[in-house]
């Protein structure tokens, strides 16, 4: 008997090897998962019969072969790509096999799963909660048992919240280390695809897998130094700061900041030197810079779909009335939204003020973080400001939506690595604890959230499925 | 008042390299629609552009014919526009940060050389074919549909700028056939405006002559032949001086030209403002030439049309030096011997018309010809220029078998000549020396036209001064 709520990847990788499972035997337990639970999660938009590897959820802007991938959103309804992603063929050759698609924001747009074209997903540990986002499907798979791991894709935040709200391991990787040839874009120079896992070792084995340049992907780069899969279980040595910025800004929620608190001081007596850190800037201006750079990138991302080529088609009179008429019926409110936002940051005579001063304010941000790690060699903070929150409570005010990010964001604008691991519960729901570390600096997270994890015994399996 | 025209061009060159600009299709024109597509140049999701190396060297290498500086650090932008022929609905072009600027060509002419300005000359991707069906000659009006053939979607395209420098229709046509020449000579396109791969755009406006202001100007388009765009340069300067003399302004406008009819009027177009909401494309890294490359290029240039017009012009005039550097033929008159002028004459001309190619020709043999071109008969005379590209091909075939040269068969007729005509031996003598011709003449006749006139000529001149 599969236990799939607490079978990690490594495991499975094990039970494999040693003959005692078959991959059409992992397989059909997800399957078999995923039939009894998945009705109410919704965290996939469908499943594959592909058995031959250890099983892996992709969020579905993850581009795979004669699969339908839609990106969550109603206007690439359909559409079955001709290619593999980077990522897909990557895990495909580390002996991983499609188990399914998971669900998400609509291109990657939001921070609770509920702007997906095709309804929610629910958080496995309170089906009235939502699972973040928006690799929200990626997250409620591996929370709930339906994948052992999974990958996303993390722009302000949409891999590192979303483990955060269900109490798994999320990496957002150094911008440029894992490719993005294949992935549906939304904002170029942000977007990176990340793993989601159950724990830090496999976050680690699954990073290794799908990192390193391409040459599909002009902004990748080889790694400087190859993956290693955590050991550790002290932080001997580790200098850990905690930016007061991100560990006080208001709406942090009590029971988070107990739990983060908690955890700050474990490291402390895990033999980490802790002390204050501040990143001013980078926190008073991270999310306006962001909602200026993600929203431009994106308008011109999103202006191929056009119905001209594939996907979703609303004829018209002429060229111009079927591009409105498409674009208006296959697009949610969210990218119309950010469309408008960004074309009118690119604009003749406002790019100056917005897209190319939010471009230099990045620079600021980059190099505050560096200064900050002349002295630190990690920084912590809780990932969300807020435990999971209820479906509806936040979709019809979009800035209250977008302060989820706003402990996320301002890394993510420089570029750098940042791991979610769960910490502890708040009124019985997941804490994440954000680490943050300088470029390429993948390894010292895996090993102090290694160490952490150890030290915390967090139980994945959420409450209400034990 | 006199008017002067005042002219700046843009230039588009079709690269001729082996696969597109940013992907690895075949740049192929004569197959069947969208057989040359893939995943990028159709736009897929998550597909990326990977820049062609090829594209971007000669690029830099037609920059530094151009006298160009070339960028330490250029960047791809994205130009942002909805229509059916631009899959991404973003052109990936050049925008303030070009690979060649500041630049010039000089152009040798009649009335001294001009020095024409380039001010830039940058990398992009040409757009897809649209084709309308259903309507006459695949005109947009009246079409019931439009169908898009993609193989020419990212094809790679340089975009030369000039400054606004030239003064007459007839240096412009100079200066297009100079760059034309250059550019083929640098391997790089083929540069046919027939089959598209060289198109330019013509800005022109007028001014009172000896004035440097800049007035309104309207760009006139589809100019498909130099002698064209000529004609045009000259109507419109010629419409805009009627405009101001009679107290008009010019407007601002596009006139775009029937290149299937040189008398229609041209369509008109006010300038939109169109707003391409340019910002560097996230996609792609800088280019920054390292300066071993662009010193390697500089080394490869051959001695550009340019300079070899000016060279020649030396012992030529402008116009026969530069018809010579344009039509390629000047390699081949630096090669024969003989008179320049007749050389020169000769190539353009009857050698021009026989239509041989100019690398299959013996210059030494081709020199014997054309020396003796006078004592050959018309007819035979095209006929050897027609065999000269010919192997074995001899001058002397068409020599000897033209006229007698031979003094052994010649002497004994020229004897009899001067026996039979004593009287005006003895005046020629006397200083008569026009009676020469007479001589000549009787000869001739004798030899019904076919002695060498020159070896004839010698004989008497030798035997009457004896």
């Amino acid at each position: 008997m599969i236990d799939t709520l607490r079978l990690s990847a490594e495991e499975a990788y094990g039970l494999v090897e040693r003959g005692e499972v078959s991959t059409p035997e992992l397989h059909a337990a997800y399957l078999a998962a995923i039939a009894e639970r998945d009705g109410e999660l919704h965290a996939y938009l469908r499943t594959v019969d592909d058995p031959g590897g250890i099983p892996i959820a992709f969020k579905d802007l993850v581009s795979t072969r004669g699969v339908e991938t839609t990106a969550g959103s109603r206007i690439l309804a359909g559409y079955k790509p001709v290619f593999d992603a980077t990522v897909a063929t990557r895990c495909r050759d580390a002996g991983m096999s499609l188990l399914g698609k998971t669900n998400m924001d609509e291109f990657a747009m939001g921070s609770s799963t509920e702007n997906s074209g095709f309804g929610p997903t629910l958080n496995p540990w309170d089906p009235e909660r939502v699972p973040g986002g928006s690799s929200g499907g990626s997250a409620a798979a591996v929370a709930g048992g339906l994948a052992p791991w999974a990958l996303g894709s993390d722009t302000g935040g949409s891999v590192k919240q979303p483990a955060s709200l269900c109490g798994i391991v999320g990496l957002r990787p150094t911008y440029g280390t894992v490719s993005r040839y294949g992935i549906v874009a939304f904002a170029s120079s942000l977007d990176q695809i990340g793993p989601m896992t159950k724990t830090v070792r496999d976050n680690a084995l699954l990073y290794r897998a799908i990192a390193g340049r391409d040459p599909c992907d002009s902004t990748t780069v080889e790694l400087p130094e190859p993956v290693q899969i955590p050991e550790a279980e002290d932080l001997k040595g580790l200098r850990v700061g905690v930016p007061k910025e991100l560990n006080e800004a208001e709406g942090i929620e009590p029971g988070v900041k107990e739990a983060v608190d908690r955890t700050i001081e474990l490291c402390r007596e895990l033999g980490a030197e802790v002390g204050e850190t501040s990143l001013p800037r980078s926190v008073e201006f991270g999310l306006a810079c962001y909602y200026l750079v993600a929203p431009a990138e994106a308008s011109s991302n999103l202006a191929r779909y056009d119905g001209v080529r594939y996907g979703l088609r609303v004829d018209g009179a002429d060229a111009r009335e079927m591009y409105e008429k498409t674009r208006d019926a296959g697009f949610g409110d969210e990218p119309k939204r950010r469309i408008m936002l960004g074309a009118y940051a690119l604009s003749a005579g406002y790019y100056d003020a917005y897209y190319g001063q939010a471009q230099k304010v990045r620079t600021v941000i980059a190099r505050e973080h560096a200064a900050t790690f002349e002295n630190f060699d990690i920084l912590v903070s809780p990932t969300s400001p807020t435990v999971a929150f209820k479906l509806g409570e936040k979709s019809e005010n979009p800035l209250a939506m977008y302060l989820s990010d706003v402990l996320t964001i301002p890394s993510n604008m420089a570029g750098l690595p940042g791991l979610s691991i769960p910490c502890g519960l708040s009124d019985g729901l997941p804490v994440g604890f954000q680490l943050i570390g300088p470029q390429f600096s993948e390894n010292v997270l895996f090993r102090a959230g290694h160490a952490l994890e150890r030290a915390i015994g967090f139980d994945v399996v959420p409450g209400r499925l034990q | 008042m006199t008017w002067e025209p005042v002219i700046g061009l843009e230039i588009h060159v079709h690269l001729k390299t082996r696969t597109k600009m940013f992907c690895r299709c075949e740049v192929e024109y004569f197959v069947p629609e969208n057989s040359r597509t893939c995943p990028v140049c159709l736009a897929l999701p998550g597909s990326l552009p990977v820049p062609n190396g090829k594209a971007v060297e000669w690029t830099i290498k037609l920059g530094l014919a151009l006298g160009c500086r070339i960028a330490d650090h250029a960047v791809f932008h994205r130009k942002n526009y909805f229509y059916p022929d631009n899959p991404k609905a973003y052109q990936i072009s050049q925008y303030d940060q070009p690979l060649c600027v500041e630049g010039r060509l000089v152009v040798p002419g009649a009335e001294g050389e001009s020095e024409v300005g380039i001010v830039r000359a940058h990398l992009e991707e040409d757009a897809a074919k649209n084709v309308h069906m259903g309507s006459a000659q695949g005109r947009i009006a009246g079409a019931s549909a439009t169908l898009v053939d993609f193989n020419r979607a990212g094809t790679p395209l340089v975009e030369i700028v000039t400054g606004p420098d030239l003064r007459s229709a007839d240096q412009a046509r100079r200066f297009l056939q100079l760059l034309r020449q250059t550019v083929v000579e640098l391997g790089i396109s083929d540069a046919e405006m027939e089959k598209g791969s060289l198109r330019f755009d013509v800005n022109v406006s007028v001014r009172p002559s000896g004035s440097d202001e800049l007035r309104t100007r309207t760009e006139l388009k589809n100019l498909n032949s130099f002698a064209f765009a000529a004609r045009a340069i000259e109507r419109e300067t010629e419409r805009q001086i009627g405009i101001y003399e009679s107290g008009g302004e010019v407007e601002q406008e596009t006139l775009h030209f029937d290149p299937g009819s040189d008398s229609a009027p041209p369509l008109r177009s006010k300038e939109e403002a169109q707003d391409y909401r340019y910002f560097p494309e996230p996609d792609l890294v800088p280019i920054e030439p390292p300066a071993e490359l662009v010193d390697r290029l500089r080394d490869e240039l051959p001695e550009l049309p340019g300079a070899r017009m000016q060279r020649l012009a030396a012992e030529l005039d402008h116009d026969l030096a530069a018809d010579l550097v344009t039509s390629g033929r000047d390699a081949l008159y630096e090669r024969v011997p003989g008179d320049r002028r007749a050389v020169a004459n000769v190539l353009m001309n009857q050698f021009a018309a026989a239509g041989v190619h100019t690398d299959a020709v013996n210059p030494d043999e081709l020199g014997k010809l054309i020396e003796a071109r006078s004592r050959i008969p018309r007819e035979r005379l095209i006929e050897a220029l027609a065999a000269s590209g010919e192997p074995n091909f001899t001058a002397e075939t068409y020599l000897a078998d033209g006229l007698v040269a031979d003094t052994s068969e010649l002497e004994p007729i020229v004897d009899r000549i001067l026996e039979a005509n004593p009287g005006q031996v003895e005046s020629f003598r006397g200083g008569k020396e026009g009676l020469l011709g007479f001589f000549v003449g009787q000869v001739m006749r004798e030899m019904q036209g076919k002695a060498d006139p020159q070896v004839v000529n010698e004989l008497l001149r030798a035997k009457l001064s004896a």
